[in-house]
């Protein structure tokens, strides 16, 4: 059978990998140049099959001479079937062109060494051939996931950038230009934070999602302790209770919150946001503190109970010291929740001095107020959560995948 | 002895039972007034006709002002009390108007005199029922005595003290099935319901899927791993307003970079709406196959920003799992796909299936994705936005409530499940 031979393969990584190249450096093309460039996929259907022969009979020779050679070969074989002038551009953009070009061939060839590196010619074997799918699919995978992760953010950062003017002009010119200075670049943050008031919805976020996780600190840790230590009636019940309670959505709470926070009036308040958030976090952090507290060895506080110390003591000198690394954790996921809830803000805020950030760039999203203050916006509420979880990377994972069944 | 520290051991306990509910009584409370609380109140809100209007209770505006020439000459002026009903909806009853004349002023009449009376200095009105959007008026005609200068400003300061009882309709115990016959029998409850369950079965098992395949793509250990551990991290950790918007910025019909990309490119020929279109034609071999676009552009993103998480947890469990297996599976000769299918697969099915039993109960609570993207026009009506849409949007707070008593209907099945289902695997 033909397709259990490595040359197969090869022709058929080739022709893939030719595919996947083309189609991205003729975005990058089009992104760069801000020019229309036509996809044109036939050529490359036949240079890349191609190539891939040329990889695996001439394995053995592997060098980097021969490497450079290769790169050089296949630019010059795209160049030749597009008769010189790939995209038909103008002449000033020829050079452009040449390093995509460059750029595209230099990538086909790195990602067939990966993917059919050390597979013979010949006849595979059963094992060979899932290797060298695996060995294909993980490269093209990974690439592919990472663009799709972060396109959307490159696309908020690129627009916030951006004037009016430049965004209606050309639509597809996805390049930051940073030769402009520093008062246009940051035009639309300048009058977000001059006009819109977002200084305040900033300061607005901030007190909320703290005071949220100080209160939610404050009530779940001794609780989160009596559930793991204590012994309690119907502690089991309570346990079941606290996830139950953990899977009720703001949705369903939203209409009787509105009317009962609307008659004692305190829906249009900052403090009535700061009633309703930790009554939705606590039984989170107290599910994921109880989990932690319980893998403490009880000996310790046996021990202190016989040396005289109180449970409240115990709590403050031994449970919390020895579980910092939870508490910050359940603290940044608990901060993460506040900062990021949209659905009550919403609901609650009236007022724009006491807008919090998901509330405030709500109001942005009119047709009056152009696409870059919106993104803007979204940039402003996102670089606190990412500058935390950069940071502190390693506890925020942890009290995700603690507690990060929510969300 | 026995005795004795058996008492002393009950004591123990009695003390360590108090203090567990000391210690979790501030917890059970604000859940109680903030969450079981208002679930309590939902229900009792989905059995009656509410609309936003109803949140403004009905009051009784009253005005007093004097009228007449109050100077030094004239004896004669008039005290006007104008009351009016603030509802448009509701009669105010048992109304009682009180006020209290002052020493300067002697009432010779009082309109209208049926309902009102003179007890002393006081003036009391019952006016008994004051229907609603209407209103009416109280005159005295009185005369002036030697103090009435000074008693001017007392007059003025004493504010009529009025009471009145009203309908209320939140709180009275009338109830009807309005709202559940209103949602259960619109045409678009079974849309609502087939949307509602395209997305969650299709958005939990995408997330899922393309978390399995992350997971098995950075088990393999390369350099810059951690790094792109942490990116794919993003989608999920960024507010969800935030992405939610770059997204409808990415795909905007008239400014968006994939429709112009994709014009540009030549692969279609105008603009495609894709948060606004509810289908789009495919057609494959001959068949023109309806395509549910916008939704299937929300299961889109609620894939990719839920699908970090389905990944962090099957990776944790892949990297707690002994290499060993492994190493003995590929001297027995095993295939790569033999061993992800014969090893990693059953150790991963249980993972797998409580994350898919708790992220479907998420899943089909998501509200502000959709409301977000599309807010919930163009084929993506889901129970969630249906709450919103009949409550704030239409303004029947009555009709909100019963869709949330569905949804809670559904979750509480689906927790249940859920329960059952995580005692056998330990979570």
């Amino acid at each position: 059978m033909f397709w259990k031979y490595g040359l197969f393969f090869s022709i058929l990584s080739g022709g893939i990998w030719g595919i996947f190249w083309q189609i991205f450096f003729t975005v990058i093309g089009i992104l760069t140049l801000g020019i229309p460039l036509s996809l044109e996929i036939s050529q490359i259907m036949i240079i890349g099959p191609l190539v891939g022969i040329l990889y695996i009979i001439s394995q053995k020779f592997l060098s980097i001479k021969f490497h450079i050679s290769a790169i050089i070969i296949i630019t010059f074989l795209i160049f030749i079937s597009h008769l010189g002038n790939p995209y038909q551009v103008e002449d000033e953009n020829r050079l452009i062109i040449f390093m995509l070009i460059l750029l595209t061939s230099f990538f086909i060839w790195v990602s067939l060494n990966h993917s059919l590196y050390n597979l013979s010619p010949g006849k595979l074997s059963k094992y060979d051939i899932e290797s060298f799918f695996i060995k294909f699919l993980w490269g093209l995978g990974l690439i592919i996931l990472i663009l799709i992760t972060l396109i959307p953010f490159y696309i908020m950062i690129m627009t916030s950038l951006k004037n009016q003017q430049s965004l209606i002009l050309n639509p597809l010119d996805l390049s930051i230009n940073l030769n402009t200075d520093f008062k246009t670049l940051f035009n639309s943050y300048i009058e977000l934070f001059t006009n819109f008031n977002f200084h305040l919805f900033l300061i607005n976020s901030f007190i909320v999602s703290c005071t949220t996780v100080i209160i939610t600190l404050f009530f779940s840790i001794p609780g989160a302790y009596a559930l793991a230590r204590l012994r309690i009636p119907n502690k089991k019940i309570f346990s079941g209770a606290v996830i139950l309670i953990y899977l009720i959505p703001s949705i369903v709470l939203i209409i009787p919150l509105y009317v009962i926070f609307s008659y004692i009036g305190l829906r249009n308040s900052l403090f009535g946001l700061i009633l309703v958030y930790p009554a939705t976090t606590i039984p989170v952090a107290l599910y994921m503190l109880r989990g932690y507290f319980s893998a403490l060895s009880s000996e310790i506080d046996d021990a202190a109970l016989m040396d005289g110390l109180s449970r409240i003591q115990i709590i403050l000198k031994i449970a919390i010291p020895l579980s910092k690394p939870a508490i910050v954790s359940v603290a940044l996921y608990v901060f993460m929740i506040a900062w990021n809830e949209f659905l009550i803000a919403f609901m609650f805020l009236d007022d724009p001095s006491i807008f919090t950030l998901s509330r405030g760039i709500m109001s942005l999203n009119s047709s009056e107020i152009p696409q870059q203050h919106l993104m803007a916006g979204a940039v402003i509420a996102t670089i606190p959560v990412m500058i935390i979880f950069l940071y502190l990377e390693k506890f925020l994972i942890s009290g995700l995948s603690a507690g990060g069944v929510k969300g | 002895m026995t005795i004795i520290k058996k008492k002393n051991k009950n004591t123990l306990l009695e003390k360590e039972k108090k203090l567990g509910l000391i210690l979790l009584l501030p917890t059970i409370l604000i859940v109680l007034s903030v969450v079981i609380f208002p679930l309590l109140a939902n229900f009792w809100i989905s059995f009656k006709p509410v609309s936003l209007g109803d949140l403004r209770p009905p009051k009784l505006i009253v005005k007093e002002r004097i009228k007449g020439n109050l100077s030094e000459k004239s004896q004669i002026a008039e005290i006007q009390y104008r009351f009016r009903n603030s509802s448009i909806k509701y009669d105010l009853e048992n109304v009682i108007i009180k006020d209290i004349i002052p020493n300067g002023f002697t009432v010779k009449d009082l309109q209208p005199a049926q309902f009102c009376k003179l007890k002393l200095k006081e003036l009391i009105c019952n006016l008994d029922n004051v229907s609603s959007r209407s209103s009416g008026k109280i005159i005295l005609k009185v005369h002036k005595n030697d103090q009435w200068q000074k008693e001017l400003d007392n007059l003025k300061k004493t504010k009529p003290l009025v009471t009145f009882s009203s309908k209320n309709i939140l709180t009275s115990f009338e109830f009807n099935t309005e709202n559940f016959k209103k949602v259960f029998s619109a045409s678009e409850f079974f849309e609502v319901l087939k949307v509602s369950f395209y997305y969650t079965i299709f958005g939990t098992a995408g997330a899922l899927l393309v978390g399995l395949l992350a997971a098995q793509i950075l088990q393999k250990s390369f350099r810059g791993r951690s790094i792109v551990r942490g990116l794919l991290l993003f989608p999920y950790v960024s507010p969800v307003i935030a992405v939610a918007f770059a997204w409808v910025i990415l795909f905007d019909p008239f400014s968006g970079i994939v429709n112009s990309m994709l014009v540009q490119m030549n692969v279609i020929d105008k603009p495609i709406n894709f948060f606004g279109q509810k289908y789009t034609d495919i057609i494959i071999f001959g068949y023109v196959f309806k395509f549910p676009l916008a939704l299937s552009m929300v299961i889109a993103f609620e894939i990719w920003r839920y699908f970090p998480l389905s990944f962090l947890f099957i990776l944790a469990r892949i990297q707690s799992f002994p290499e060993e297996v492994y190493d003995a599976a590929k001297i027995d000769g095993a295939s790569p796909l033999q061993q992800f299918y014969y090893i990693s697969l059953p150790f991963l099915i249980g993972i797998m299936s409580i994350l898919f039993l708790l992220r479907f109960i998420w899943t089909f609570n998501k509200f502000d994705d959709i409301f977000l993207l599309t807010g919930g026009n163009a084929g993506t009506r889901t129970f969630t936005v249906n709450v919103y849409e009949q409550a704030f949007a239409i303004s029947n707070l009555g009709a909100g409530a019963a869709v949330a008593v569905v949804i809670f209907i559904f979750l509480l099945t689906f927790s249940l499940l859920f329960m059952r289902y995580s005692k056998k695997e330990t979570f």
